[in-house]
């Protein structure tokens, strides 16, 4: 795990062991930030020192989480009661970050929720958990309990004054639950249908009510930057963005697995340090650097900084940091139908783009790997990636599951064409 | 007004509309499916899509979809853009991966709204080469066809059902490209608007069950624009005919009435028209004892010389479910002092109440429109559920009116329906509902209360005296009633558009009287309240206003005078007073003679039966609840010697040598007749174009110009092509020959236009889409409320409610589906009717150590009835609800007071 440098999210992680419970949460000076933010900083201090601090949402859109807490109304007026949603409904192909977290020292989770909560003066929280992190569900059950029992949750937190209930609440298991907004209505108990914005869950979420949704990564981070200031963070980060981020890799590497980085690290310090390179025997080819929505990037990109303006500039996203890698025996064709598959059964059915289109292009692709792929198909999977372009499906499932397709397309050209000219999967 | 920029054009349009509707309010063509103009917007389909460009300096643009965009002023769009027409165009290939592409086979074809927007589109080549999805189909009852084969998700009819209607049986399952709509398992729909389904649905999933029965396409229906007869709301409808079978009801938009919407009762009550029981030729009894025999007209008309001979010596019984003009053509050939209504006393004195109520107070009436924009609303003694289907869907609507001024505030449109609705969760706007029992709108109520008749109206005027001091006060009320009051008459007050709900149905006048007063002590201190009062049919109020008698008069006329000959119009006496005394009656008159469409009890006792044409075969005069007349046009000449029943009147009239009819040449001069008889009546020379109007020197065809095999209809018969019947009382015309293009809206007879082969084309024929017809929203109010009129308050509310020992208040209670006359006869319908019960408290039944379901009898005076009873928790005690109308059991007079007895004790 992780470099030198620090570690604030995952230092007191013990991989393989239960996680600290509250008194040793506690001992590592857990609930401090929470108690320093909620006694002694109103609520604006505490989103001003967040908005300072840069920290951009982890769970793959990037906004900056400071203004997405300052677009909640504030004051006596505001709708009552306010929502905070902790998303940590995990489950892009190739990403477990959030995972490590959850499991590995939920106390932490629990704490940046009591803080944000409090900056955004939320009643009553949410951690929405993917429904097969089993294991995180048993260890989040049990530290709420301990966080209750100690007056950490409920009525007047921490001695403050502050009230929150937080509640677990395990996802049905679908992919579209991930979305803030399909999110909320599954919340709800209805279809997990995305909604329409705006208006924004800050001021029209769970029930109508303003919300803020934050990803798990994101809001583990908020106790450090609360205790140990904006400065400190920003400096965590080698380039533009701040902070540490955990980096995953999923694919044919020595060792897969997920580490705590300065931001901005590397795709080459993350593949060759971190995963020990690729297995003997097998050359890169290409990998999707922030989980299965996102464009592929080429052995020629590996010193690119893993951020978000660089990743954009190379023509990707940082997405969730997690990549998959594609190795040289494994047919990229293959591995897009096998993604494509999964985004089109995920698709909540909603507008007819994704639906529809997504179904065509899984059908186009299984048609290539079982020998009865035409030429044409390649100008029809390149219509999809233009046709299926951010607004104008109904959320972002779509357009991220064209990302890989539209960039393999171009990098893997040859794959398709021998494809569709063999009438077979080369690779079988 | 915003002005925006279409395709380097500049158009005027609504402010807060969004694009979509304002391209389609401008005539513009852009396919959608999600959107419908009722259900606003929600970004499903993304058929709509449109390309935005930023400023003039912005060259690329970016596509949006138009229902989900606001148009601002300064909006720059365009639809003809390349990338927007690729795009269209893909959304329809999409949606054609996994339709079946049946429409050769499929009900919809012809006017499906797919087939149009797929044309609109361009999508042409099928490229998909892999399987189609499919699904297997529900049985949902007699009413609606699944075929789920055909679906494109747009999502409009779990919106429709769920959202608008209140539904609950009925959803979405399964996610992707797999998305099932129907019920969790087999079964009839619940909701009693399931038949809009059929016009919800743009394209073939949702069909028309009944239609299917005996299918015909579209493009071979002959309509005409007609008016629903099975209660008093009169929604618009367009019946379509073919080979002498009326075929199916469609709705026919009135922004007035009935919206966009019809219930189930009105879409599907409709086979009577082809029942095996009408009368087609006259029949004629010969001699005591002896059958009725087919006569010809003629023969028919010499007997009746004779009957008639003696003027002093005829009666008329006329019909609330008759036209104005037939009733009135009844009055004339008797005489006013010799002209009954049909309806038994205690009906009739409801029906002056609501009227004098109406033209005499400062309250107005309110149409639909009014009850679904109200921002609170009391209902008192209505079940509208059963009692007025689609007013209570109005009312279910008015429940969302806070929702829109809480989205105003947050800065969403009032179209961005799924935002609204999200926002607005638990936000309602006031709906009270006093009724006897629990209702299927229940849900929509922010608080409910039940009780007897009596104690309705006790709360009624308990509100009244709560908004007006001057109003009577109400002694020995119950603290919770009082407060109940206060909290209902702070909310009316509260709002800017309230409505109070009332009716006949609980045979009340004191709740009638209530509620007049709740709305007269609003509009003396506050807002102006309206009124709506239900009424029990579809010309209940025309016949009030025509003036006359109740039916027990004409029985006691009877029974003093003895007139010898007693006229029927379109009435089943045995429906209205119980069998002995209609009996007794039809026996102390000497000569019946009935004019009717069916073959009823009163008919088959009758000296002498005219056949008369149903709505779908004549033409009149209607007016509904809200005082509005309203006029429907003959759809298919019946053919055989069926006349309207105002033609029989006339010959009537002439062969008893009177000049009254003389100048009787078509159904204008009888309505100008009828319109100079009383100055209430007057604007009924405005419902609609006299017969003699043309566009262009032409009529109005009846068929549409695709109507196929004309020339071979009939060839069966003779291979000589008939010439079409003439339609002297219409400028519509029994021919596809005609005015092309779209008539006054009175005079509509279908939805068309270029490219536009569905109900949608019903858009080309608005001022806007979603708003009123071009040219006005047919009908004319003839009841007007007195403005300035001073309050003068009914006092006198009831004493409390007391049961009594032994005995019960037998209250009727209404069945959509089985309490009107003729929309039972037809099989659909029928199969939905409930049996026959008694509903009463389980504590009540209980004290009769009765079991569940337990077979009692019911007596009422010398009548008795024997069925099994039901123990329902939240009626009150000492009351009993009797199903009003079943066929076998209508005629009992309710409320009254009866007997209970265990059969078993008997």
């Amino acid at each position: 795990m992780g470099s030198a440098a620090e570690r604030p999210l995952t230092r007191n992680i013990r991989p393989g062991r239960e996680p600290l419970d509250l008194a040793g949460y506690e001992r590592t000076g857990g609930y401090q930030a929470a108690r320093q933010a909620l006694t002694r900083m109103t609520p604006q201090d505490v989103t001003a020192v967040v908005t300072a601090s840069g920290l951009r949402g982890r769970g793959g859109a990037g906004f900056p989480t400071g203004k997405k807490w300052s677009f909640v109304p504030m004051g006596d007026d505001a709708p009552r009661p306010k929502y905070l949603v902790c998303n940590a409904d995990e489950m892009e192909p190739g990403t477990f970050k959030d995972r490590l977290l959850l499991e590995g020292n939920p106390h932490q989770l629990i704490e940046g929720m009591v803080i944000a909560a409090y900056a955004v003066q939320a009643d009553v929280a949410y951690i929405f958990l993917r429904a097969e992190y089993r294991l995180a569900a048993r260890r989040l059950a049990a530290a709420l309990k301990e966080a209750y029992a100690r007056g950490h949750l409920g009525r007047n937190v921490l001695g403050s004054g502050f009230n929150l209930e937080m509640h677990l609440h395990a996802s049905a298991g679908r992919y579209i639950c991930g979305e803030e907004t399909g999110l909320l209505n599954a919340l709800e108990g209805k279809r997990a249908n995305p909604r329409a914005k705006p208006p924004f869950p800050p001021v029209v979420g769970l029930w109508g009510r303003p919300t803020t949704v934050n990803n798990v990564e994101t809001l583990c981070n908020v106790p450090h930057i609360v205790s140990r200031g904006a400065d400190w963070f920003k400096a965590l980060g080698r380039g533009a963005d701040a902070g540490t981020k955990i980096y995953g890799i999923s694919g044919k590497v020595k060792r897969p697995g997920a580490w705590e980085l300065p931001m901005g690290t590397t795709i080459r310090e993350i593949l060759e340090e971190q995963a020990g390179g690729m297995q003997d025997g097998l050359t890169l080819r290409g990998l999707l650097p922030g989980g299965a929505s996102t464009d592929f990037l080429l052995p020629e990109h590996l010193d690119t900084p893993m951020d978000f303006g660089s990743l954009a500039a190379a023509g990707s996203r940082l997405g969730t940091g997690t990549m998959i890698v594609l190795d040289d025996r494994t047919c990229p064709v293959g591995m897009l139908y096998n993604l494509e598959h999964f985004f089109a059964q995920e698709s909540c059915g909603w507008c007819t783009p994704c639906w529809a289109g997504l179904g065509w292009i899984e059908r186009i692709l299984a048609g290539m790997e079982d020998g009865t792929g035409e030429a044409a198909d390649l100008e029809r999977l390149a219509a999809h990636t233009r046709m299926l372009g951010p607004g104008h499906t109904f959320c972002a499932l779509a357009p991220g599951a064209a990302e890989p397709l539209q960039s393999g397309l171009r990098y893997f050209r040859e794959d398709f064409e021998r494809h569709v000219r063999e009438k077979r999967c080369p690779w079988r | 007004m915003p002005t925006i920029r279409v395709d380097g054009k500049d158009y005027e349009v609504e402010a807060g509309d969004n694009l979509l509707h304002a391209c389609l309010s401008l005539g513009l063509d852009l396919p959608y499916f999600c959107w419908h103009p009722a259900l606003g917007s929600v970004g499903a389909c993304r058929q709509c899509a449109v390309k935005l460009f930023k400023d003039p300096q912005d060259t690329r643009g970016a596509l949006v979809m138009a229902c989900m965009t606001p148009a601002r002023d300064g909006t720059r769009i365009s639809i003809e853009d390349r990338e927007a027409r690729e795009f269209r165009a893909s959304v329809i290939e999409w949606m054609m991966l996994n339709h079946p592409h049946d429409c050769p086979v499929c009900d919809e074809g012809g006017e499906c709204h797919l087939q149009d927007m797929t044309v609109m589109t361009g999508h042409v080549y099928r490229r998909y080469r892999g399987d189609k999805r499919t699904f297997r189909n529900q049985d949902l009852g007699p009413f609606v066809n699944h075929e789920m084969n055909r679906c494109i998700q747009c999502y409009r009819c779990v919106r429709f059902y769920r959202q608008h209607a209140g539904g609950r049986d009925f959803d979405a399952f399964s996610l992707r490209d797999q998305v099932f709509f129907g019920r969790q398992q087999d079964g009839a729909l619940e909701s009693a608007f399931s038949g809009n389904l059929v016009e919800v649905c743009p394209t073939g999933v949702f069909t028309d069950k009944t239609l299917k029965s005996h299918f015909t396409r579209k493009w071979d229906l002959q309509t005409a624009p007609s008016v629903c007869v099975h209660c008093g709301l009169g929604c618009n409808t367009i019946p379509g005919e073919r080979y002498g079978q009326l075929r199916r009801i469609r709705n026919r938009f009135n922004g007035e009435v009935n919206g966009y919407f019809l219930c189930d009762r009105g879409r599907y009550g409709y086979a009577f028209v082809n029942s095996e029981r009408r009368l087609r030729r006259p029949l004629l009894r010969r001699g005591d004892g002896a059958r009725l025999e087919a006569v010809t007209a003629e023969a028919a008309l010499q007997h009746l010389e004779i009957l008639l001979a003696d003027p002093s010596s005829v009666i008329g019984i006329g019909s609330p479910r008759a036209s104005l003009e037939a009733n009135f053509a009844l009055a004339t050939l008797v005489g006013p002092d010799r002209f009954y209504v049909g309806v038994p006393e205690e009906e009739f004195q409801l029906l002056r109440h609501v009227l004098d109520i109406l033209r005499n107070g400062p309250a107005p009436t309110a149409s639909l429109r009014d009850v679904e924009g109200a921002d609170a609303v009391l209902v008192l003694g209505e079940d509208l559920t059963h009692t007025a289907p689609r007013l209570a869907l109005a009312v279910r609507q008015a429940a969302r009116q806070a929702s829109f001024a809480l989205a105003e505030r947050l800065g969403i449109p009032r179209w961005d329906d799924a935002a609204v609705r999200c926002a607005a969760q638990d936000v309602t706007s006031p709906i009270f509902l006093a009724t006897l029992h629990a209702t299927a709108l229940d849900d929509v109520a922010c608080a409910t209360f039940r009780a007897a008749p009596d104690d309705l109206a006790r709360l009624g005027f308990a509100v009244a005296r709560e908004l007006d001091p001057e109003a009577p006060s109400v002694p020995d009320l119950t603290d919770a009633v009082r407060a109940l009051a206060g909290r209902i008459a702070g909310a009316l007050r509260a709002a800017a558009r309230p409505v109070v709900v009332s009716g006949t149905s609980s045979g009340s006048p004191a709740v009638i009287r209530a509620a007049a007063n709740v709305a007269w002590a609003l509009c003396r201190g506050g807002p102006p309240a309206r009124l709506c009062y239900t009424v029990p049919e579809c010309n209940s109020l025309g016949v009030g206003l025509l003036g006359g008698g109740s039916l027990d008069a004409a029985i006691g006329a009877v029974r003093d005078r003895r007139p010898e000959t007693v006229i029927v119009l379109e009435n089943d006496l045995f429906r209205r007073r119980d069998p002995a005394t209609v009996r007794a009656f039809l026996e102390a008159a000497r000569h019946v003679i009935v004019i009717d469409h069916l073959l009823h009890e009163t008919a088959a006792r009758a000296e002498v039966v005219l056949p008369a044409g149903t709505f779908a075969e004549s033409e009149g005069t209607l007016v509904n609840n809200e005082g509005r007349a309203q006029r429907f046009f003959e759809v298919f000449h019946a053919g055989d010697e069926v006349r309207e029943d105002w033609r029989w009147l006339r010959d009537l009239i002439r062969v008893v040598g009177s000049k009254e009819a003389e100048d009787w040449r078509s159904l204008d001069d009888v309505t100008a007749a009828c319109a100079e008889s009383t100055p209430v009546l007057r604007g009924l020379r405005r419902v609609a174009p006299p017969a003699g109007f043309r566009i262009a020197g032409q009529k109005i065809p009846r068929e549409p110009h695709r109507y196929s095999g004309r020339t071979a209809l009939l060839a069966d018969i003779s291979v000589h092509e008939p010439k079409p019947p003439e339609d002297s009382d219409s400028p519509l015309a029994f021919s596809m020959e005609g005015y092309p293009g779209n008539p006054p809206p009175p005079l509509i007879p279908r939805y068309w236009a270029p490219a536009w082969n569905s109900v949608q084309a019903l858009n080309k024929l608005q001022e806007e889409v979603g708003g009123p017809l071009r040219g006005g929203d047919p009908g004319v109010r003839l009841v007007e409320a007195a403005a300035s009129a001073a309050v003068v308050y009914f006092d006198a509310a009831p004493p409390a409610f007391a049961p009594r020992d032994g005995e019960w208040l037998i209250v009727p209670r209404y069945q959509i589906f089985g309490s009107e006359e003729m929309s039972v006869l037809s099989p659909a319908v029928r199969e939905r009717a409930p049996q026959a019960y008694l509903a009463m408290h389980p504590a009540d039944a209980a004290r009769l150590r009765l079991a569940a379901n337990e077979q009692v009898d019911l007596i009422v005076g010398d009548v008795s009835y024997r069925v099994p009873h039901l123990a329902v928790p939240d009626l009150p005690h000492g009351v009993a609800e009797f199903p009003a109308g079943l066929p076998g059991l209508a005629g009992l007079v309710l409320p009254t007071w009866g007997r209970i007895r265990k059969v078993s004790e008997t």
